[in-house]
């Protein structure tokens, strides 16, 4: 690979936010045509659906419910245990999914890919980012993960282990970070203000 | 046939002509089942208009037998059909 595809490649993965300008979303509209066509349902219908599903949908939730395991350790237990349980404890209820979360450790690093889509916990973790989506993503996350993390920004030690989850079932996957060293002290609150969307997939330390 | 966290199984090497969850890049490879997460329909079924549920397992791969190369694990959800004893 050239330096310059290298480089091309960097933007690939993870540069643009911007969906409308991914292939994806002309598939989604040209989907949401044929179904509106079809009388399957309407502009209307598609739209409230939308709102509904993304109403409440954010990081903040994923990002509470990691705050709380670091400050709680029979919450930790429960969350990697029984994530549904533990997101109905802060209020999450009813996912219509089967939330399983995973721990990185100062041994492992997880991160989450749908290869076959783009599966992932919507309500917890809000709008899934375009790089999420994208084909580059999804093919190299499970081939060279090493590589496309440097590529976010983060460089894992040699001994540290990848653990790579493809969400191909009916389960969610969410990465609980490790608490960041010097926040020994702080609220669950200030915490939970230190997690980001990227720390919940894995493409981020925290 | 039914299987435990522990046991090696191998993903079925089939192709088939109708819609799957089971990822390309397993197919034919051995791994092992890492947990059991319940009994859910399976996605070949659905696609027919029947509901023909099964359980389904997360069952860890190593990259090096994916892909020939890499230190990392990849943990994919499969139904049981997908699989056979390794």
């Amino acid at each position: 690979m050239s330096e310059h595809d290298h480089v091309h490649g960097v933007h690939g993965v993870h540069g643009g936010e911007d969906h409308h300008d991914l292939p994806v979303a002309a598939r989604v509209r040209r989907l949401e045509e044929r179904l509106i066509a079809a009388g399957v349902a309407s502009d209307e219908e598609i739209d409230a659906f939308l709102a509904r599903l993304y109403e409440s949908a954010s990081p903040v939730n994923g990002a509470r419910m990691t705050a709380r395991a670091w400050t709680d350790s029979a919450y930790r237990e429960l969350l990697l245990s029984d994530g549904n349980a533990a997101a109905a404890e802060l209020g999450f209820e009813g996912l219509g999914y089967q939330l399983r979360v995973v721990a990185n450790t100062p041994q492992t690093h997880n991160v989450i890919v749908c290869t076959l889509c783009s599966c992932y916990p919507v309500s917890l973790l809000g709008p899934s980012p375009g790089w999420y989506k994208s084909f580059a993503y999804r093919s190299r996350t499970v081939r060279e993960p090493r590589a496309v993390l440097a590529e976010f920004g983060v460089t894992l030690p040699a001994d540290v282990g990848i653990s790579v989850w493809d969400s191909t079932s009916e389960a969610r996957y969410m990465v609980l970070p490790v608490r960041p060293v010097g926040t020994d002290g702080m609220a669950a609150a200030k915490l939970a203000e230190l997690v980001t969307l990227k720390g919940l997939i894995g493409t981020a330390l925290v | 046939m039914s299987y435990a966290v522990g046991d090696r199984v191998r993903a079925r090497t089939g192709d088939p002509d109708h819609h799957t969850r089971l990822p390309r890049y397993v197919r034919g490879q051995a791994g092992e089942v890492v947990a059991l997460l319940g009994d859910w329909v399976l996605p070949d079924s659905s696609v027919a208009g029947l509901a023909t549920t099964q359980t389904c397992y997360a069952v860890r791969f190593a990259a090096a037998d994916l892909f020939g190369g890499g230190d990392h694990t990849v943990t994919v959800d499969l139904w049981e059909s997908y699989l056979e004893r390794a």
